[in-house]
């Protein structure tokens, strides 16, 4: 009987699909049977969709005209050089 | 080996075609913004920082050997530059203890408390500002060794060699703090995502149809 530490210490590799076929087995048989581990992994499957939309982390707006209007200034009066 | 369209910028820069830089770092902005901010937890230091690092990546560009890896060298200039201006700063001078570099195997032992289940999200709630406020809250509390790797792993979808290229560590470790800041994540953002519990009254007029015909 695999125990709920080993599943959440595998947990990313699973997410990521980087676990081997035998983990993935093991991983699979054990979330069927555990309310808890499988809150733990469909909760983070859930929280990795919404943290990687680029929605969630804007830019400030102008950040990237005043990036270039700093950088063509001091490049001008040769700070760079 | 043939040049990519990135290679063949740097070498029009190194040959004086200067004003090719700016279409150089463009597609690296958000990536160096969000950088420097989780390391800054501050817009406006972050801007400072991200300025600062693009000059010295323009200045040092020279010294870049293997021109196929701007990226991850760049992106760690702008590492950099954002922990000097920290250091600046002053601010943060003492970090959590569970900042500290790990020891093998220490962030698998991370052991979630929250269970409760998430409700389903809809693609659109990361438009919701007070989600993204959450997301980033949660983010800006965990010890910047966690930060920084799940920002560049599972925001900005870098691999785990550039991830590992970027913050100088190794991939075993780029793994191991990757897994303990979701872990850390997802129980900071679980009270904020977790199904509303249902009292045992209210699913009791749900089941019951007595209750359903009285209505």
């Amino acid at each position: 009987m695999v125990r709920c530490k080993t599943i959440i210490a595998h947990l990313s590799e699973y997410v990521d699909k980087e676990a081997s076929p035998e983990l993935c087995h093991t991983i699979e048989k054990h979330l069927r049977g555990c309310s808890r581990c499988s809150a733990v992994y469909d909760s983070t499957r859930k929280m990795l969709v919404i943290t990687g939309d680029e929605r969630i982390f804007e830019i400030p707006s102008g950040f990237s005209a005043r990036l270039h209007r700093f950088l063509e200034r001091a490049i001008l009066e040769g700070s760079a050089s | 080996m043939e040049k990519s369209r990135e290679q063949l910028l740097i070498q029009r820069i190194m040959d004086g075609e200067r004003d090719h830089f700016h279409e150089l770092i463009r597609p690296y902005e958000r990536r160096a913004f969000l950088i420097a901010y989780t390391i800054l937890r501050n817009p406006n230091d972050a801007e400072d920082a991200v300025q600062q690092a693009m000059l010295k990546i323009f200045v040092h560009l020279d010294q870049l050997s293997e021109t196929d890896k701007f990226c991850s060298w760049a992106m760690r200039v702008v590492e950099n530059e954002s922990k000097m201006h920290k250091r600046k700063r002053r601010q943060d001078l003492y970090q959590p203890l569970d900042a500290e570099p790990e020891q093998d195997g220490h962030a698998k032992q991370f052991r979630p408390k929250q269970f409760a289940d998430w409700r389903d999200l809809p693609n659109e709630i990361v438009e919701q500002e007070e989600i993204r406020t959450a997301i980033l809250e949660a983010l800006a509390d965990l010890p910047e060794i966690y930060r920084e790797v799940f920002a560049l792993r599972d925001m900005e979808h870098m691999s785990i060699v550039e991830t590992a290229e970027i913050l100088e560590i190794n991939i075993p470790m780029v793994k191991t703090r990757l897994h303990r800041a979701r872990l850390m994540m997802r129980e900071k953002l679980t009270p904020v995502f977790a199904k509303p519990k249902v009292s045992i009254w209210e699913r009791w007029k749900g089941v019951n149809p007595w209750f359903a015909a009285k209505r």
